[in-house]
């Protein structure tokens, strides 16, 4: 039915959660295996040769790498639960900008801030929280990104909440403060059983950054 | 009612033409609006507000950016000669190679492109790794997708026009059929294919636009 499915992530992954929430919400059951980042397992050499990252969902033996492309898949797949990206051509458009703009601007800045200092950090801090008030401004006054329905873009973001104890204490910074719609979305979403057992625990998260500061001699 | 599609673009953006492409394949009529980026239109910048990039495409007044995701647009609006695989693996795939030839493909080609001289062995050391991958992809095939044209070869279209321009400015062979047949073969088979061989940028044009980017890098970079 399912088939097989296996997904190789890591606990602190925000790629890895987009994936986890996506099979939650479409009630697909998979095997979990984890990967001790930053040491890299064979098993993950051989399933992405390529970029030799994590998240990589594996269904029936075949590998799908980069996290918005394995959510498509897990749309695609198992389409008729919990639809994540609309119908309308347009709306899927949008979507997919979207979280690009995640990928490009929340993810990139927020790893600057845990791993850059002085200048650096603090223009990182800056166009981070600009970059929250944009899409804030997206967001607008509807529930979720896509309208009614928790969907794509939703998914695509809220595993970064889960880094924001990270950011805050590495950056010296709050954002909640700053970004309050932002938060009331995030807290929205994690009532979703899907979302809260998705997203890793912040604490861990920051012990995970502890590690990765280490590993590439950041102080 | 008849629909209103209008492309911004760039006569010479590698980008711009996969929209063309597929519009053209698609039998799409529309409207094209060249930009000259120093100087952006107040449409394009209402258009497009927070990059201001080309190509956008607007259909029926709703604005589409980021050529690929203007691909999936197009293919999904008008499902007839179908660019995508249909399969979902396969689609996994095609979106996985599109990305991989915009980031770390183009990415290594345009380092050895603006690299010094003494700098290029280093620079084409990844170029060749990452071509040889793509070699890889079209083991088998007259395109990516099989025997007619689709989504991947309209993503890799811009380096079948810029291997050659490369080649010339820089007088060295970077594609040579012996060390990727089946990359040389794929892009024979691409300049000519019919709609795609109509859309090509003038290629003088396109030669000194690379070789004045080329010489303004190069300059840049050497110490004063």
């Amino acid at each position: 039915m399912d088939g097989e499915v296996i997904l190789l992530d890591a606990y602190a992954s925000m790629f890895g959660m987009r994936l986890r929430i996506a099979l939650a919400e479409k009630g697909v059951k998979y095997e979990y295996r984890e990967e001790n980042l930053p040491k890299k397992s064979p098993f993950l050499f051989q399933m992405n040769p390529i970029h030799k990252k994590v998240p990589v969902l594996i269904h029936n033996g075949k590998p799908i790498c980069e996290s918005l492309i394995a959510l498509q898949y897990i749309d695609e797949v198992w389409h008729d639960k919990n639809p994540l990206l609309p119908s309308d051509p347009y709306k899927r458009a949008q979507a997919r900008l979207w979280a690009d703009f995640v990928d490009q601007k929340v993810h990139i800045l927020g790893r600057k801030i845990w791993s850059a200092k002085g200048e650096e950090q603090e223009a990182a801090k800056k166009e981070f929280i600009e970059a929250l008030k944009v899409l804030e401004g997206e967001l607008g006054e509807k529930p979720y990104f896509g309208g009614e329905e928790f969907g794509y873009v939703d998914v695509a973001l809220i595993p970064f909440y889960s880094w924001f104890h990270a950011y805050e204490t590495c950056g010296n910074f709050k954002i909640g403060t700053q970004c309050p719609k932002f938060v009331a979305w995030a807290k929205r979403c994690m009532q979703r059983e899907s979302v809260s057992k998705s997203l890793a625990d912040p604490e861990k998260v920051y012990d995970f950054v502890l590690i990765l500061k280490k590993h590439f001699g950041v102080e | 009612m008849a629909e209103e599609v209008k492309l911004f673009r760039t006569w010479s953006s590698g980008y711009a033409l996969r929209i063309v492409w597929a519009l053209k394949l698609k039998g799409i009529e529309y409207e094209t609006i060249f930009e000259d980026l120093t100087n952006k239109s107040p449409s394009l910048l209402q258009y497009n507000p927070i990059h201001g990039k080309v190509p956008v495409l607007v259909h029926d007044g709703k604005p589409v950016c980021e050529s690929l995701v203007i691909l999936e647009y197009v293919d999904e609006t008008w499902k007839h000669n179908p660019l995508l695989p249909q399969d979902p693996y396969e689609k996994s795939m095609a979106r996985f190679w599109a990305n991989f030839g915009d980031d770390k493909l183009m990415k290594s080609i345009w380092q050895l492109f603006i690299a010094r001289e003494k700098d290029q062995d280093v620079a084409a050391v990844e170029a060749l790794e990452n071509l040889k991958l793509v070699e890889e992809q079209l083991k088998g095939k007259k395109f990516f997708h099989g025997e007619t044209v689709g989504y991947l070869d309209l993503a890799f279209g811009w380096f079948a026009d810029f291997v050659s321009i490369l080649e010339e400015i820089m007088s060295l062979k970077l594609v040579d059929g012996e060390r990727f047949p089946h990359l040389s073969s794929w892009i024979q088979h691409f300049i000519d294919a019919p709609v795609i061989r109509d859309c090509w940028p003038p290629r003088d044009k396109m030669i000194i636009k690379f070789q004045v980017m080329r010489e303004n890098y190069l300059a840049a970079a050497t110490p004063k």
